[in-house]
């Protein structure tokens, strides 16, 4: 079969120790079957490994932070699209998240397609409204409470027994052992991502990931487990095995299916010494480990690009158990000139 | 004031400084003025070409100039003998 | 031979998690114009900084507010908030648009009248109303909304001695999923103290309870919670149908809907997240007309919606004063308007935009104001082309509270000009002189004289 051609725009290219999904999205495109891809690369720092490796990256166009709001972004992508007649986007980033799904029908009509969760979704699985989404699906979730102000730490003893996790809007996360922590811990959070900040109960575990695709109708394209084996100090999988989990499996389809999610997501679970499975988060794009996916039989970036574009897509019914992955870093050699060009002129 | 030799520039208004590893980024005035001092002509050649070329008042040129020099000299991007300034 | 346009030498360090520069450029692009209005020439007439209200935009987006809910709700009725701009040529922007005033002191109270209000169709919110206040109000067939027992007193007694049947209604706080909870105004939902309130009020026989009222927050960003309230509201009022057989004319959800400023500590902008008027109708419509009431006797919907009718209507412009250079190594630039005139900087990060044309070059700089005073910030950080002094800026969305809350502190304050719909500025405050401050002011004559 012919492979067909096509331009996609990846974001996330910083695969570094805390990395963003970009890379492993980009690998699992350049194994497609089905397309052979283009792959122009957003970025918003210019030391984004992932702006210079050429051979996973044609070229990368630098764009505004999500603080510059979405009329500015929509402004940069019409720039790059006259250049590069992008055919599909794929944001990896939650924060990014809610231009480019405010932005969707204006892309889609300039011919940029996306394959986002709504703006309900999004927002209903939001870390501050991870409660009532629990509640609403009937999903155990740890208890957890949104603070606005540091006065609030003191009071915290009558609903929580330290430990607490202590976490920010869109992303950090520590464990706090004492008030003196919390509020160490609420100034940085806030300082870098805004109020509330999110206290959750710490539910003692392992915990275990699924990176999943809903097609938008209740269905789950795909869906696989992986249990972390090593974990960075940043808390990042460094290695993890993918595992045969019924219950997580279930777990997922349930929540694909009263969602009607789009798009793909990675679910944060925390399974007990009893047995019991508590949704720590939803992410609401590809975790950074979703090459995992390929490797294990489900090319789950593939099926998204399929989706986007209208085709049908098959139901993946089964995948590989005990597969890993590794990351491993690496040191690339770059020329002073390459990093003068991001920096100046905002491409590469 | 003398620029460092081993400074880099690039047409783009790129500058980087071997020595210490940092790159900056600066507009075409600022282009011109490090261009400039790098070829060793003092400020005040610099100052004087600048206000033949563009419409500027002599006070505010002076000021910026000033203002510009010292963070050049932040950047570490100037010689540290300032005896050559004349 | 020509000379270039000049453009003040700049050079910065390419730091890393730093925003970039490529594609923001219209956070400074140039706004030269403020409804077909050249800011130059509006400061040389005017003078710097100038307040300017575009009419155009109120009655654009008051209509716009109008359509979402009246497409959705057969009974609507919006009463103007003066405390966020009660400048009379705004208010009556408003009034003529068709909105009633809703005011929360004497003062407020008597500027709508003298606007030529009439008093049955204002509003008298908030906690401090005289007894001479609540007399006239009372006189006038105005809409008394009571936040306390005090009050509901202070009535009662004037009740007795006046031929007129106060028109009151109670206002409501509760849990709406929003904190912290306004609790400090009015009665308490979940407790019972509300529902107490209106069994005081409807069987003392002697004030008319004609409305339930609720005040939920500011710069609410969740629709959610309006409709919360609103689903609340009804209920105490289908209570009161039920054990009274009377029906409540209105239903005053109050204001509070967010604009589309960025907050202070928000992350993304606030025109990216601020909910659409749309949205806040359907909440609250929704709520409503779900709620059970029958078909006839549908409350009416007032709506005291002040900061998102008036915010963007609003633009500061002025002038740089000077520029220096900061210990860190920071550019600051000196405006002549501060925290003083703009007070809203306190809790946003104001879009500002430099009135003339640059090149794509930019720096971070802090913004100041041109008080004596530490405090005196207008932006800690924001990425400006280089601005040299006498070039001009263009501060947005500015219409709500700066009129009311700016201080006489240090320096006048400025004149203010209403654009109309055909692009003619009018004069609507003048600039203060020394005389608007000092005819208040008295000096006993023994203080008249010194020698120095």
């Amino acid at each position: 079969m012919k492979k067909r051609k096509i331009n996609i725009a990846v974001t996330g290219l910083n695969a570094i120790d805390s990395p963003g999904p970009g890379i492993s999205v980009i690998r699992a495109l350049r194994d497609s079957e089905a397309f052979d891809v283009r792959i122009i690369g957003l970025s918003y720092e210019t030391l984004e490994p992932g702006i210079y490796m050429h051979n996973l990256v044609d070229k990368t166009y630098q764009i505004p932070l999500p603080s510059a709001g979405a009329s500015v972004l929509l402004e940069r992508l019409q720039y790059i699209h006259r250049k590069e007649k992008i055919d599909l986007i794929i944001p990896n980033f939650d924060a990014e998240l809610p231009g480019f799904i405010k932005l969707k029908k204006e892309l889609d009509k300039k011919g940029m397609k996306t394959f986002l969760p709504t703006m309900v979704q999004f927002d209903a699985r939001h870390k501050v409204n991870l409660s009532e989404f629990g509640k609403k699906h009937r999903i155990k979730v740890p208890f957890s409470k949104m603070i606005f102000s540091a006065n609030e730490i003191g009071s915290l003893k009558e609903d929580f027994s330290y430990p607490l996790v202590v976490k920010g809007k869109f992303y950090d996360a520590s464990i706090a052992y004492s008030p003196d922590q919390v509020h160490s811990y609420f100034n940085k959070i806030s300082a870098k991502w805004g109020l509330p900040v999110i206290i959750q109960e710490y539910v003692f575990g392992s915990e275990v990931n699924v990176t999943a695709l809903g097609d938008g109708t209740g269905v789950t394209v795909g869906a696989v487990p992986m249990r972390k084996q090593y974990i960075t100090d940043k808390g990042k999988a460094w290695a993890g095995i993918s595992i045969d989990d019924k219950k997580l499996m279930s777990m997922t389809r349930k929540l694909i299916k009263s969602t009607k999610w789009s798009g793909g997501l990675e679910l944060e679970v925390i399974k007990t010494s009893e047995d019991e499975y508590y949704l720590l988060e939803i992410n609401p794009r590809f975790p950074a480990w979703v090459y995992l996916s390929v490797g294990c039989g489900q090319n789950h970036p593939e099926a998204l690009v399929k989706l986007a574009m209208g085709e049908k897509v098959k139901t993946f019914t089964k995948y590989e158990i005990g597969k890993m992955f590794i990351r491993y870093s690496y040191d690339m050699i770059v020329d002073l000139s390459e990093f003068e060009k991001i920096s100046t002129l905002g491409e590469l | 004031m003398k620029i460092n030799k081993n400074v880099a520039l690039s047409d783009s208004g790129f500058v980087f400084n071997p020595s210490t590893g940092d790159s900056f980024s600066t507009n075409p005035i600022g282009l011109e003025i490090i261009k400039l001092l790098k070829e060793g002509k003092s400020m005040d050649y610099v100052k004087a070409s600048l206000l033949k070329t563009y419409t500027i008042e002599e006070a505010t040129l002076e000021r910026d100039c000033y203002d510009f020099a010292n963070m050049l000299m932040k950047f570490k991007l100037t010689e540290a003998d300032e005896k050559a300034e004349n | 031979m020509k000379k270039l346009h000049y453009e003040r030498p700049i050079i910065q360090r390419l730091n890393v998690g730093v925003m970039n520069k490529f594609g923001t450029k219209t956070e400074y692009a140039p706004v030269t114009h403020v409804d077909g209005n050249a800011v130059k020439g509006l400061l040389a007439k005017y003078g710097s900084p100038l307040f300017v209200i575009s009419e155009k935009t109120i009655r654009k987006t008051f209509r716009d507010a109008n359509r979402a809910f009246k497409t959705r709700y057969p009974k609507v009725q919006f009463a103007w908030s003066y405390k966020t701009n009660y400048v009379n040529a705004v208010c009556n922007v408003f009034h003529q648009e068709g909105s009633w005033a809703e005011v929360v002191s004497g003062f407020e109270y008597q500027k709508a009248l003298q606007n030529g209000v009439s008093g049955n169709k204002i509003i008298f919110n908030g906690p401090d109303k005289s007894m001479e206040e609540l007399t006239m109000a009372i006189e006038n067939n105005s809409l008394l909304h009571i936040d306390h027992l005090d009050e509901l007193y202070m009535i009662k007694e004037l009740a007795t001695k006046s031929k007129k049947k106060p028109r009151v209604a109670i206002r409501v706080n509760m849990d709406t999923g929003v904190y912290p909870i306004w609790d400090r105004f009015g009665f308490n939902y979940e407790n019972g103290q509300a529902w107490d309130a209106i069994n005081k009020i409807i069987l003392n026989d002697q004030m008319e309870l004609v409305g339930l009222h609720c005040h939920i927050g500011t710069f609410m960003l969740a629709p959610s919670a309006y409709g919360l309230a609103a689903s609340k509201l009804s209920d105490l009022a289908l209570s009161i149908k039920k054990k009274f057989k009377k029906s409540i004319q209105y239903i005053d959800m109050g204001g509070g809907f967010a604009s589309r400023n960025t907050l202070k500590g928000s992350y993304l902008q606030g025109m990216d997240l601020a909910p659409s008027f749309d949205s806040f109708a359907e909440e609250i419509t929704t709520a409503i007309l779900n709620a059970g009431f029958a078909k006839d006797e549908l409350p009416m919907l007032v709506l005291e919606t002040g900061r998102a009718l008036i915010d963007d209507a609003g633009f500061l412009l002025g002038s740089v004063i000077s520029n220096k250079r900061l210990s860190d190594g920071r550019r600051a630039t000196i405006l002549d308007f501060g925290v003083n005139i703009l007070f809203t900087s306190f809790w946003y990060d104001h879009k500002i935009s430099p009135a003339q044309e640059f090149s794509q070059y930019s720096e971070d700089s802090v913004l100041y104001g041109p008080l004596c005073m530490n405090i005196d910030v207008v932006r800690e950080n924001i990425t400006l082309p280089p601005l040299k002094r006498d070039d001009q800026v263009v501060v947005h969305s500015v219409g709500a509270y700066n009129m009311t809350q700016w201080m006489q502190f240090i320096s006048l304050r400025p004149a203010i000009v209403m654009i109309d719909k055909n692009d003619k500025p009018h004069l609507i405050r003048k600039r203060e002189t020394l005389k608007s401050i000092e005819t208040e002011e008295v000096l006993p004559a023994y203080l008249k004289d010194f020698k120095l």
